[in-house]
């Protein structure tokens, strides 16, 4: 069957499906089970009430226990074995955290991710907040704003082809069409540079992507915050004399230091997972590697199951802090 | 008017340019690729795509015709060979100067007819039009080659779109994965909407134990990240038959989209006025009838923003594919996949490359331009608390 009939057939037997269930679990509550007519009317209502939320929700949990709970566990029982030819498993304690630690391959993804945890957040929040302030009240400030905002569409993917093109080497008799390498010469550089082959330096090379795609967010959030900030404490500040740059630091980021962390977050746990960019423009060579990328080597190159589950593990426990946090900070707000 | 822009026009001057070079730093990548997809291979090659935009000044290398095709013998050991140097399209540009050497550049005005010595001669008119003649040795084996100054007005060809999306010898082409991407895109957005929805209004207006558990642990589970779904998942669908295929990564999409479409829609949900839905419980509406009646219809802007977010993703997504689609035969490839392919197999032909990158880059932004409004008010739901 043609994919396109089959993903037509999907749409109409999932939402079918769907609307289905809900619809016929409902009859099925107040039609069959618990009737409201009778001596049990009163009853019946009360129950029926007591089961319809889980009616509700039953679909939602079984898809986020098996698509997302699940992997948890599984992962963390996956990184204690080790697979065996024939689909057999052992189990092998810490043996795979003990060999991943020993590989240089695996240290270079931690420093490198570690780096990238650092840089992109810091800069795409502070670029987001620059743009945020600087276009907040131009008069083209919307046109530049939806500019700034549109590498939020761009795939990780179509970003990696785009920049490989500003970051293109060409001889050095012959014209650049790198617009990296065109500067460069035009500034004085002795000979154009590949830039993704120079060590080190290439990790920022490819989070600068990123940063460029994560500034748009940082921004779009950042000026609504700054337009909540309340015009008196700004007003008063200008009537006490201070200057812009003091009414920008000392008056306005404090207000939405709040905004400024949960954008930050954010940010961080796109970092963490970032692999596509990676796995596009340099594949982990010259030392680029990150943990995403060398799990995803671990786990479908090299077929090791034990060690690319102990790699996710490894993401994973990067993500906790921050999934505390948030559930902690869910918590307050419904109190 | 704000502090910082003040009332200086200098520093208003000072804002506008700092936010124009802001613009372009981020506009440029992405118009440099843009405007790669309207040229040629070799117009690519031979300059960058910043000068494509306005007349070019260059030197174009061109050998005169064949002589020992062309050669017509004039009389007395003379031959001749005429002809356009620009062969037989008109040539659009304007001829500044040329010459025969490239030691001496343009040491020739249009018109003006060199001596190579020995009696050989070669005129060029400024159409590129010319004479080259000489004896039977001069006139014969490689051609004379010209060094042309010239201007050349921009130029833009949309043969690549053509290649890439309709040539059907090119088995590298986008067609066919543009189709698997909307086979994988639609489903896997719609599903997850509905499913969402109906908890999200179970969490937001129903009333039963453990409700404030469910939200702390959706919450909880919008930072997990995918990757560790990856194996296990995997071998659950090769247990029980899935395999590698559409209806896998449909649902891997629903699943991993699932957490912020519920916590998208159960905010927007718990902010609708209470007064509606106690009237509807009132009026005796069941809770079936005021979730598809009421809240349905009142929570569009939110399923809209969930909509473009989760189409953004699942289009733009490279993971998934990889590890729940994608199987050897190579017949269900997406548009991530193949682009990444082409970056391993074509690297330098950035001809294809920008191409088959822009039509992936199309749609979403096509989406991104036309609903701004709804993924501006989503990501403002969804972060600030």
């Amino acid at each position: 069957m043609h994919p396109a009939l089959q993903g037509l057939l999907t749409i109409i037997i999932g939402v079918g499906g769907c609307v289905g269930y809900f619809y016929g679990a409902n009859l099925l509550l107040d039609k069959v089970l618990f009737k409201p007519t009778g001596e049990n009317a009163g009853r019946n209502i009360n129950r029926a009430n007591q089961i319809r939320p889980w009616v509700f929700l039953m679909p939602a949990l079984l898809a986020l226990g098996l698509y997302l709970a699940y992997p948890v566990f599984a992962t963390l029982r996956l990184s204690f074995l080790e697979r065996l030819p024939g689909n057999e498993f052992a189990f092998v304690g810490l043996d795979n955290y003990t060999k991943m630690f020993a590989e240089p391959k695996f240290i270079e993804a931690m420093k490198n991710n570690v780096l990238w945890l650092v840089v992109v957040p810091a800069a795409s929040t502070a670029f987001g907040l620059l743009a945020a302030q600087l276009t907040d009240r131009l008069a083209w400030g919307n046109i530049a704003k939806s500019i700034i905002f549109m590498p939020m569409a761009i795939s990780f993917v179509g970003a990696a082809v785009i920049f490989k093109l500003v970051y293109e080497a060409r001889p050095e008799d012959v014209a650049q069409i790198g617009i990296l390498n065109h500067l460069y010469m035009l500034f004085g550089g002795s000979e154009p540079q590949q830039w993704l082959q120079i060590p080190f330096w290439n990790s920022f090379f490819l989070m600068i992507v990123l940063i460029w795609i994560q500034t748009g967010f940082a921004m779009v959030i950042l000026s609504a915050a700054l337009r909540g900030i309340p015009e008196e404490t700004v007003e008063a500040a200008i009537v006490d004399g201070a200057n812009p740059f003091q009414i920008f630091f000392k008056i306005k980021i404090p207000q939405i230091v709040p905004t400024i962390v949960v954008v930050w977050t954010t940010i961080t746990i796109a970092t963490l997972k970032v692999f596509d960019i990676v796995f596009a423009m340099t594949n982990g060579q010259w030392e680029t590697q990150v943990l995403a990328n060398y799990m995803y080597d671990k786990l479908f190159r090299a077929n090791d199951w034990g060690m690319g589950s102990a790699a996710a593990m490894i993401i994973m426990l990067m993500v906790t802090p921050i999934l505390v946090w948030n559930v902690h900070n869910a918590r307050k707000e419904m109190r | 008017m704000d502090a910082m822009a003040g009332k200086k026009p200098v520093v208003v001057w000072a804002l506008n340019i700092s936010v124009v070079l802001l613009v372009a730093l981020w506009l440029f990548p992405t118009l440099g690729l843009f405007v790669s997809s309207f040229r040629t291979g070799d117009q690519i090659t031979a300059s960058g795509w910043w000068s494509a935009m306005f007349p070019a000044e260059q030197t174009l290398q061109i050998r005169a015709a064949d002589p020992d095709d062309n050669r017509v013998e004039a009389g007395g050991g003379v031959f001749v060979v005429e002809g356009n140097i620009f062969g037989d399209d008109p040539f659009d540009g304007e001829m500044s100067a040329w010459a025969t050497s490239s030691r001496a550049l343009g040491a020739y005005a249009p018109g003006e007819t060199a001596d190579l010595g020995d009696g050989e001669t070669f005129t060029m008119n400024a159409d590129g039009s010319y004479v080259w003649q000489g004896n039977d040795d001069q006139i014969s084996g490689r051609a004379q080659r010209v060094f042309i100054d010239a201007t050349t007005p921009p130029d833009f060809t949309l043969q690549n779109y053509n290649f890439v999306l309709f040539d059907e010898d090119n088995s590298e082409g986008m067609a066919k994965a543009f189709f698997n991407t909307l086979t994988v895109v639609i489903p896997a957005t719609i599903i997850p909407i509905l499913i969402a929805a109906f908890a999200a209004y179970a969490l937001a207006w129903m009333d039963f134990p453990g409700r404030a558990l469910l939200i702390a642990a959706v919450v909880g589970l919008l930072v997990v990240p995918l990757q560790l779904a990856l194996i296990p998942l995997l071998s659950l669908h090769n247990s029980i038959g899935i395999g590698k295929g559409y209806l896998g990564v449909w649902l891997a999409h629903t699943g991993f989209g699932l957490p912020l479409a519920i916590y998208l829609l159960r905010n927007y949900m718990v902010g609708l006025p209470r007064d509606i839905i106690e009237n509807a419980k009132v009026d005796g509406a069941t809770d079936f009838q005021i979730f598809t009646k009421i809240i349905l219809p009142l929570s569009f802007p939110a399923l809209a923003s969930f909509a473009i977010f989760q189409f953004l993703w699942t289009w733009n997504d490279l993971l998934v594919a990889l590890v729940f689609l994608i199987d050897a035969s190579g017949q269900t490839t997406v548009m991530t996949k193949q682009i990444v392919e082409l970056l391993g197999t074509r690297g330098g032909d950035w001809e294809i490359l920008a191409t088959s990158a822009f039509v992936s880059i199309a749609v979403p932004l096509v989406v991104f331009f036309a609903m701004q409004k709804y993924l501006v008010r989503g990501l403002l739901a969804g972060s600030v608390k």
